[in-house]
């Protein structure tokens, strides 16, 4: 009987193997750099639990990639995306990968710590990096070649200080933030100095060290012992939803300051989205927006992918129109080697360049270190909907 | 140990030690020669691209954790879930060693030395404070403390802040260290060490599996070694004789704990940066995979899993989404196919027709640590 069942397992499990390299194979021609195409190549969390971040990033790159390959009938682009599972060493190996099949350019990485090392690698094989969404300062240090899309840790957290000491004088802030990760903890260091050099106190600092952490009870409570009266959370939706979950059932109604993290917030199944509403959140990208651009964008986003895009497809989509737009001005193409059409961007980028017309800033520029310019957007959530303030 | 056997006895014993010895270490060293040699020549043809000339280094470190886990728990029978707590320990201390004597050695092989040397001495420091109160549990709650020291090892690097400047090492808890610009940072907090100087080598790697290789087979096959599987197989047996318990599991898990410090070091040198998350749960379970998939108490078997299960990943990209299904796929396979006994009656049947130097009655246990303790 029991040597029967082994024989069944192992036969379910070999068909199943079959089943998966048979389907791999049918659908390649998304995937696998082409000749004659500028190849843009990026590497990010295809799986695990920053997954939903990596597939919006590679979902909005391609869309873009589709576009300008449809619209140009010069310069066409060809995208790969590789996993590495938001882990450093993976994200190298992924990057060498890309390398093994000839990436002249990278958008990428999507995660801060694995771009961080990729940086590094980049930098050594004078690979040319625009990165839609690692925002930590340590992506952008020690190089010259890799420059963030999206703004960096820092600037949110002096954008956040900076819009709650002008318009909210009086607000008692609390801030929680996730002592065990690098964004959030990011975010909070700038924000605690530009907002206490501003002569404000923060009333309650509480920290967690885990994403999973799923009660919030202690943090919760001390802050409303303090008087908080306005909630800062640099945090991904996940944890936001559950404090908000439960400081409604306490009784505590803050008001609630996110950043882009919370972002999704709204599509995460099983929260009541009703706890929601009045939450400021600092966003460059809301899929609810007027701009036809945006709108545009989402209408094509659904039909390709049946949801909804959240800010890192945006941004992967800017980043793309990005780089096409410097290749273009920088007169450099699929011809050139990754190392020329990295010194060509290079200069192109610190030379001035402005990129129009993006998703997620109209008017987009750089300086040396790497770093965007660009205005930071502040949202209110109403209605079940991101309105622009 | 009293003088009680027979001069007769003493010296099969030694023979038959020697032998298996023999045989242990000469397939060993063998594997980390030969694939040095494979590795190092595909390099050089182009037939091996950056993708997986990109892994030797952390394959290198794998391997060498694979050894040196199978010393606690095959050989010295104990389980233990925090041997990435030992790497992170090695890892974070090599790095500040090699950034502080970033003036004193121009080359970059004696600072990764000066790493892995101080990268070990923590470890070992490490593994001799958490081993004296806990070795003596056994079995499962052995296994969960030293699951709770890899934990507090990582969450205390996450509040860990180093910096250098002009005045020296400067280190703070829980905060940020004012007035020090991104270049003299060392390791900050949840983001980890950034900023490293990348010094590890494949030669490099090859050393530290050569050097842990030689350490743990030589540990096995002396004195010690036997002392320690002794207390592995009969702990009351062994303490009737006059073995001390303590003395050996200690010796076992503090050698072992240098030996995760050394590849740590490493392995912190070959990125330039490095993150606690790392160092988490996942990764002593992954390197516990990879010493029962070769075989607990087998050395060679752990060395080949810990290479095949870290090239694995890479080697499965072709199937992009479908690459961790089939992953997990094919360690379910190769577990049933590895430890079900008909399947491996089968598989030693067919080594026995194929292997011309078959000798009668030579049987093929692999296997050393059995015990149900």
């Amino acid at each position: 009987m029991k040597k029967n069942w082994m024989k069944v397992v192992v036969v379910a499990l070999s068909c199943m193997m079959a089943v998966a390299m048979t389907g791999c194979g049918g659908g390649s021609s998304s995937s696998g750099f082409e000749d004659g195409t500028l190849k843009i190549g990026t590497a990010g969390p295809l799986t695990g639990p920053a997954a939903l971040y990596g597939v919006a990033v590679k979902n909005g790159a391609q869309l873009a990639v589709d576009e300008i390959n449809a619209s140009d009938p010069e310069f066409k682009l060809s995208f790969v995306a590789q996993d590495d599972e938001h882990d450093a060493e993976k994200s190298v190996n992924a990057f060498n990968k890309l390398m093994d099949e000839g990436m002249q350019v990278l958008a990428g990485t999507v995660t801060t710590a694995p771009c961080t090392a990729v940086a590094a690698e980049a930098y050594a094989n004078r690979v040319f990096a625009l990165t839609p969404s690692a925002s930590g300062p340590t992506v952008t240090a020690d190089n010259d070649n890799v420059y963030q899309l999206c703004f960096s840790d820092p600037n949110q957290g002096i954008a956040v200080a900076d819009y709650i000491a002008a318009n909210y004088p009086d607000a008692k802030v609390g801030v929680i933030y996730n002592n065990a990760d690098n964004y959030s903890s990011g975010i909070f260091d700038k924000f605690k100095s530009e907002y206490e050099s501003k002569g404000k106190k923060i009333v309650a600092v509480e920290a967690f060290a885990d994403d999973a952490n799923a009660d919030f009870t202690a943090q919760l409570n001390s802050c409303k012992d303090a008087g908080a009266d306005m909630l800062f959370l640099p945090i991904y939706y996940t944890p936001a939803s559950n404090i908000m979950t439960q400081a409604d059932k306490m009784g505590y109604a803050p008001t609630y300051f996110g950043v882009d993290g919370m972002d999704g917030i709204l599509d995460l199944e099983g929260f009541d989205t009703k706890l929601a509403e009045g939450v400021l959140l600092l966003t460059p990208f809301t899929p609810y927006s007027e701009d036809e651009k945006v709108q545009a964008f989402v209408a094509a986003y659904e039909e390709a992918y049946g949801e909804k895009p959240i800010q890192f497809a945006a941004d992967a989509y800017d980043v793309v129109y990005a780089l096409y737009n410097a290749c273009l001005e920088a007169g450099v193409g699929p011809d050139n080697t990754a190392e020329e059409i990295c010194d060509a961007l290079i200069k192109t980028f610190n030379g001035g360049f402005k990129y129009e017309g993006g998703l997620t800033g109209d008017s987009m520029q750089w300086n040396s270190a790497g770093e965007v310019n660009k205005t930071p957007k502040v949202c209110e959530i109403q209605g079940g909907k991101y309105i622009e303030k | 140990m009293e003088k009680i056997k027979t001069p007769d006895t003493k010296k099969l014993l030694k023979k038959a030690g020697k032998g298996a010895y023999g045989k242990e270490a000469l397939i060993s060293y063998g594997i980390v020669i030969i694939g040095y040699i494979l590795l190092k020549l595909g390099a050089a043809t182009g037939i091996i691209g950056f993708n997986l000339q990109g892994q030797f280094v952390p394959i290198c470190v794998y391997v060498s954790l694979a050894i040196s886990l199978n010393l606690v728990v095959g050989i010295s029978g104990e389980l233990s879930l925090g041997h990435a707590g030992f790497m992170a320990v090695g890892a974070f201390t090599g790095i500040i060693a090699a950034r502080m004597t970033e003036g004193v050695f121009a080359s970059g092989n004696t600072r990764l030395f000066v790493a892995v040397i101080v990268g070990a001495i923590f470890a070992a420091i490490a593994g001799f404070i958490i081993g004296i109160p806990i070795l003596g549990l056994r079995g499962d709650y052995l296994a969960i403390v030293t699951l709770a020291f890899g934990e507090i090892v990582r969450n205390f690097m996450n509040v860990l802040y180093f910096a250098k400047d002009e005045n020296g090492l400067r280190f703070a808890f829980n905060h940020t260290i004012p007035g020090i610009d991104n270049s003299q940072r060392i390791i900050t907090g949840a983001i980890g060490a950034t900023s490293v100087q990348k010094t590890a080598s494949f030669e490099a790697g090859i050393i530290l599996v050569l050097f842990t290789l030689f350490v743990v087979l030589n540990l096995k096959n002396s004195k010690h070694g036997r002392g320690i599987m002794a207390v592995r197989d009969n702990r009351i047996a062994g303490e009737s004789i006059g073995i001390d318990v303590k003395k050996y599991k200690l010796m076992a898990f503090v050698v072992s704990a240098a030996l995760a410090g050394m590849a740590g070091a490493v392995f912190g040198q070959n990125y330039s940066t490095l993150a606690p998350i790392k160092f988490n749960f996942n990764t002593s379970v992954l390197v516990l995979v990879f010493v029962v998939l070769g075989g607990i108490g087998n050395i060679w078997g752990g060395m080949i899993a810990a290479a095949l299960l870290t090239v694995l990943p890479e080697a499965l990209r072709q199937f992009a989404d479908y690459r961790m299904l089939t992953y997990a796929i094919v360690l379910i396979v190769v577990m049933i196919c590895t430890y079900n006994p008909k399947i491996r009656a089968r598989f030693s049947m067919l080594i026995d027709k194929v292997n011309p130097f078959k000798r009668k009655g030579d049987q093929a246990v692999t296997e050393g640590g059995g015990s149900d303790e």
